[in-house]
């Protein structure tokens, strides 16, 4: 069986699952956000039960229009509030949490070898500590919440594997758009990615979970890496629980293999309105931007905001470009505070804000206007995704976006950091 | 059980941002949400879709988000069947668990126009375009999905599963 297959199997009681069999599967954890919640929490009261199967694995975090960005959206993270103290799960305020997908690792709560469920796309996000983590509706959480367990159906397994050494400036980011690009939206439509290879062994964790992150943008139902020692280095210190670590079988039967060369690979761009949509950034040609966001579930860690400040020290933003800068959680906000990333961003003339998805989803926080182009460090730039139907989002790097910040224009991080500025900067 | 609906279609990769945009996401009425059902792509359509149309799509239908709005939004504005060439997965399972029927059938998809006249048998898979002339068998669903929708939905099957427990 592949890595996923065990850990279905494991979670199922069986001692073995393939691809294809329908299942009802024992859940770790269940997640919901402050705009899935409310449906979540009307269907649940439907189903006559009046406590949850276990308030310590649920979780609960507004985090897509908190603060709140309107009276409705308060209204909703009152119901997921109220919801939350009534039931004793596990719940971050305004001020404590962060983007979901970046708490929820952080705060040891998705460990290895999990089965994690959630009311947000993004969830699959996890497979980059090795947990079987997928995103569904608010229906099966609110039956999940009664039950412990959701039925779903075994995914085969695509292997991809990344050959070579990954270039300066080239990222997990970099890795999954030029996949994406190269499979399609649906490419892995279904199945679950196993991303392997030398150049994962390079990838930190903040990089594996952008990958994992967009495994749903290729379609698939999981994107997962094997547990290795930064895996362990990360999830164990962090974990609130104890967690099991599973193998695939040397000769477990892939539905595809996919291998690609990355050591020439440069930074990607996906261009409107898929995320499919993909150029090296060389190949971009002279676009003119609007707006330039850094954070998201997919790119709102502390890596990324150390590559943004490696670009930005000592830069300004261009004086036309409106560059809004999230840190994805406090945790992620106050060490970039501590490291000095925040002085150098509000310096260079961004602006920074509190944890939340905001712009990415067209919420607030960033909005566009017809006519108006974002570069974007977010995961979907689908016509009208981050404001009129008329506006362009494309998709890119922390360096790719902090380097267009600078100039104005869809640019190359090398065109901006040269090699020798480098070394002298990491001399002083 | 047969239905019988006006054709509304669409082609490739329809996200979840077109079928409800992120926008009115801060509600969770379904009266309301269907008022802008499919307004990322068609502004026409809430004002123009009539109980027990079907729509019809090409792949990757209800790729993106997982926000079960998306369907809840169709369901409300009176959609009976959704027809497509393939669907994204989240889309899917969200369908069958509020009791949206949903059915994969590329040549249907293909051989369709906006306005066509469709008759569906949802048991047997059939889908009849009565304006052409032509007839298509979608794949049919496995049988636990085909429960799943018959009990009404996920929260209904569940309920009786929970009350089977307690007696």
């Amino acid at each position: 069986m592949t890595l996923v297959e065990k850990i279905l199997a494991a979670h199922t009681g069986k001692k073995e699952v393939s691809p294809g069999d329908l299942i009802n599967v024992k859940v770790d954890l269940v997640l919901a956000n402050d705009i899935t919640a409310p449906i979540a929490i009307r269907e649940f009261r439907k189903l006559g039960v009046k406590t949850v199967f276990n308030p310590s694995r649920i979780v609960l975090v507004p985090d897509h229009f908190v603060p709140n960005k309107d009276i409705p959206s308060a209204e909703q993270a009152r119901i997921l509030h109220d919801f939350a103290h009534e039931q004793g799960v596990i719940y971050f305020e305004v001020g404590k949490m962060g983007i979901e997908h970046v708490l929820l690792p952080e705060q040891g709560l998705v460990l290895s070898g999990d089965v994690v469920i959630g009311a947000d796309s993004h969830t699959c996000t996890y497979g980059a500590v090795g947990a079987f983590a997928t995103g569904m509706g608010s229906t099966d959480i609110a039956c999940a919440m009664a039950t412990g367990d959701i039925w779903m159906k075994v995914p085969p397994t695509i292997e991809f594997v990344y050959h070579g050494k990954p270039k300066r400036w080239v990222t997990g980011k970099d890795l999954i758009l030029y996949t994406i690009g190269n499979i399609g939206v649906d490419g892995a439509n279904y199945a679950a990615m196993e991303f392997c290879g030398e150049a994962v062994t390079y990838l930190s964790m903040d990089s594996r979970f952008t990958m994992s992150n967009m495994a749903i943008e290729a379609g698939a139902k999981a994107g997962i890496f094997w547990v290795d020692d930064k895996t362990i280095a990360y999830v164990w210190p962090r974990a609130r629980r104890p967690f099991k670590l599973y193998e695939g079988d040397e000769k477990a039967s892939y539905l595809k293999r996919i291998e690609y060369d990355v050591s020439k690979l440069e930074p990607q761009v996906a261009f409107p309105h898929l995320p499919s949509n993909v150029k090296p950034v060389s190949k971009a040609g002279d676009v003119e931007i609007d707006q330039v966001v850094i954070g998201s579930c997919t790119n709102g860690r502390l890596e990324d905001l150390q590559i943004a400040a490696k670009v930005f020290k000592n830069r300004v933003v261009h004086p036309e470009i409106r560059c809004i800068i999230i840190p994805g959680s406090q945790e992620v906000y106050l060490a970039a505070l501590r490291l000095g990333y925040i002085r150098t961003f509000i310096e260079a003339g961004a602006a920074v804000s509190t944890p939340t998805c905001g712009p990415c989803l067209g919420g607030y926080m960033g909005v566009l206007a017809e006519g108006e182009r974002c570069l974007s460090t977010t995961n979907r730039n689908f016509a009208g995704r981050m404001g009129s139907l008329k506006s362009e989002v494309y998709l890119a790097n922390p360096a790719v976006a902090a380097a267009s910040a600078i100039t104005g224009r869809i640019t190359d991080p090398r065109e901006v950091v040269s090699r020798k500025q480098e070394t002298a900067e990491k001399e002083k | 059980m047969t239905i019988r609906g006006k054709v509304f279609k669409y082609g490739d990769n329809v996200d979840t941002d077109a079928i409800i945009p992120a926008r009115f996401l801060n509600v969770s009425d379904p009266a309301e949400l269907a008022k802008h059902a499919m307004e990322g792509m068609d502004a026409g359509f809430a004002s123009s879709v009539r109980t027990g149309d079907i729509l019809v799509a090409g792949l990757n239908f209800g790729c993106g988000s997982s926000r079960e709005h998306a369907p809840l939004a169709l369901k409300t504005a009176g959609i009976s069947v959704i027809i497509a060439g393939s669907f994204a997965r989240i889309f899917f399972r969200n369908s069958i668990n509020i009791g949206l029927p949903v059915m994969e059938c590329a040549e249907a998809a293909q051989g369709t126009q906006k306005g066509d006249l469709l008759e569906v048998d949802l048991a047997k898979g059939i889908i009849v375009n009565t304006t052409r002339g032509t007839s298509f068998q979608a794949k049919p669903l496995p049988p636990f999905l085909l429960e799943l929708m018959k009990s009404g939905g996920l929260v209904e099957y569940t309920k009786k599963r929970l009350q089977k427990k307690e007696s």
